[in-house]
């Protein structure tokens, strides 16, 4: 299953419908700058579609973190958690923020394609 | 996270091209396009200037001259701090007040051998100037200075580099200037900053200023910094910004800056008063303030910032985050805040609420990060 993308700079990794990854692009932490602190949700806590589910801060500014689909925290990053920096070095792996279970798999139809995506980047 | 679009409405320095051209980010601030980071980012731009060299480009501040045998006694009309007795080659902290008391800027003041030397905030460059002139303008020439850029070199490597480049400059002590050759570029330099670093800021025509950044960029110790992290170090300094520390709310006494009011305009002294404002600060230097400027250091990992509301154990709201950022060089979340006054002495525990939630803080001594000030 390819990784999707949200119009706020967030992709989600779909591979498994039970657990699908979530985090930020590289144009998203190039744009933050110096992560320093995130804000990540309650396993369990379950957040539809664009609602808040955490925060990620930079230096200067704080940016909300958005579910891209209905769905149920499943798990956070710990490790991101204790290292707020690997949002910026590796934000496509280690750098993950939560994984979700979606609440209906179908519901990813609506994200964009890396081909979408690349397209948003390139018009900003 | 916005997109920033750039605006030809907006001001560039005279290093525009040369941000652009080392890849910094621009943003808006003050009416100019300013670079807020160059791409190895603000962490490390704060922590070049703690261990070596940085510079900055703060040519959007305001530079003006003010001319005439009256200058000084004019200019304490303006401000409570003594300048009549500032000697020749020195350089002074300043604050302009309102009738209230209040802060309109803060700027520093250097007397020359046949003026004074000013620079201010540039959000203030305008008002300040137009304050100077209608209070002053009959005693003294009030003489902007537009032409002139202004870099800051900050650092404890910062003396290295002058005394490969101006040796009479590294002779400087704190708060005091010179003139010298910067590779063969005329400048007036102080031995100051906003970085709690030892440094320098470097007035230069603004037809010298790529030459001169060129050759201070040039030196091995030194790297650009941009507005970001200019301000996590002023912060870790425990320096104050102005519209957002300090502003017409505040005065110098709430604001902890009893210390730039030297004793002979206080209550008492002999030039006491005739400022702007002064029974109201005189006052609250004898009797003391309801509410003042306190640091803040993080107990929890989140960065508090400003707006945020301090509350006290009980839950009463007590007083309000004005600057906050995660300290690079302190590794810990820092604040400015003004609190109720029962609550400002150091180590008395404190809450912030930040997004609804309730952050453990506590009063800590200022400066977070130390001072290294060369004082000869």
């Amino acid at each position: 299953m390819p990784v999707l993308y949200t119009p706020e700079h967030e992709w989600i990794d779909t591979g498994d419908a039970a657990a699908a990854t979530v985090g930020i692009t590289v144009h998203a932490q190039d744009a933050l700058g110096d992560v320093v602190f995130v804000d990540l949700p309650a396993v369990g806590t379950s957040f539809k579609k664009g609602e808040v589910a955490g925060v990620v801060e930079s230096v200067k500014a704080a940016a909300d973190l958005y579910m891209p689909v209905d769905g149920e925290v499943v798990a956070v990053n710990e490790a991101l958690r204790a290292d707020p920096s690997l949002a910026n070095t590796d934000p496509l792996a280690s750098g993950w923020f939560f994984k979700i279970k979606l609440a209906d798999p179908a519901a990813t139809a609506s994200l964009m394609d890396q081909a979408a995506y690349d397209a948003l980047v390139k018009a900003a | 996270m916005s997109e920033y679009s750039p605006s030809t409405a907006l001001s560039k320095t005279p290093l525009h091209a040369l941000h652009v051209s080392l890849g910094a980010k621009m943003v808006p601030f003050a009416g100019y396009d300013m670079p807020v980071s160059y791409p190895g980012g603000i962490l490390a731009e704060h922590r070049q200037c703690r261990e070596s060299a940085v510079l900055f480009d703060v040519s959007h501040m305001g530079q003006l001259r003010l001319v005439g045998a009256d200058a000084a006694a004019a200019l304490e009309t303006l401000v409570p701090v003594d300048i009549v007795g500032l000697a020749e080659g020195k350089q002074r902290y300043a604050l302009f007040t309102n009738d209230d008391g209040g802060i309109l800027d803060d700027l520093m003041v250097t007397r020359r051998a046949d003026h004074f030397f000013l620079v201010v905030n540039a959000s203030c460059k305008e008002a300040d100037t137009a304050h100077l002139r209608a209070r002053i303008g009959s005693r003294c020439t009030i003489e902007p200075m537009p032409d002139r850029a202004l870099l800051a070199l900050q650092g404890p490597k910062a003396a290295t580099v002058m005394a490969r480049l101006a040796p009479n400059l590294a002779q400087l002590t704190f708060m005091s200037g010179a003139e010298a050759r910067i590779a063969g570029i005329a400048v007036f330099a102080t031995r100051s900053g906003y970085t709690g670093e030892d440094g320098f800021e470097i007035s230069v025509a603004d037809v010298d200023a790529q030459a001169l950044a060129r050759a201070l960029l040039d030196q091995p110790e030194v790297l650009p910094a941009g507005l970001g992290a200019r301000d996590t170090l002023r912060l870790e300094a425990g320096l104050c910004l102005y519209g957002h520390d300090i502003d017409t709310k505040t005065t110098p006494i709430e604001a902890g800056l009893t210390w730039a009011i030297q004793k002979v305009r206080r209550p008492g002294g002999d030039r006491a008063g005739s400022y702007p404002g002064a029974a109201t600060i005189g006052r609250q230097i004898t009797d003391g303030v309801a509410k003042k400027r306190v640091g803040l250091v993080g107990l929890d990992r989140a960065p508090v910032r400003e707006g945020a509301a301090i509350l006290d154990a009980g839950g009463a709201s007590v007083g309000r985050v004005t600057s906050g950022t995660i300290g690079p060089t302190v590794g810990k979340p820092i604040a400015l805040a003004y609190v109720a006054t029962a609550l400002a002495a150091v180590d008395t525990r404190v809450s912030a609420d930040v997004r609804g939630k309730l952050l453990p803080m506590q009063v800590a001594p200022m400066p977070f990060a130390p001072h290294h000030y060369f004082r000869g």
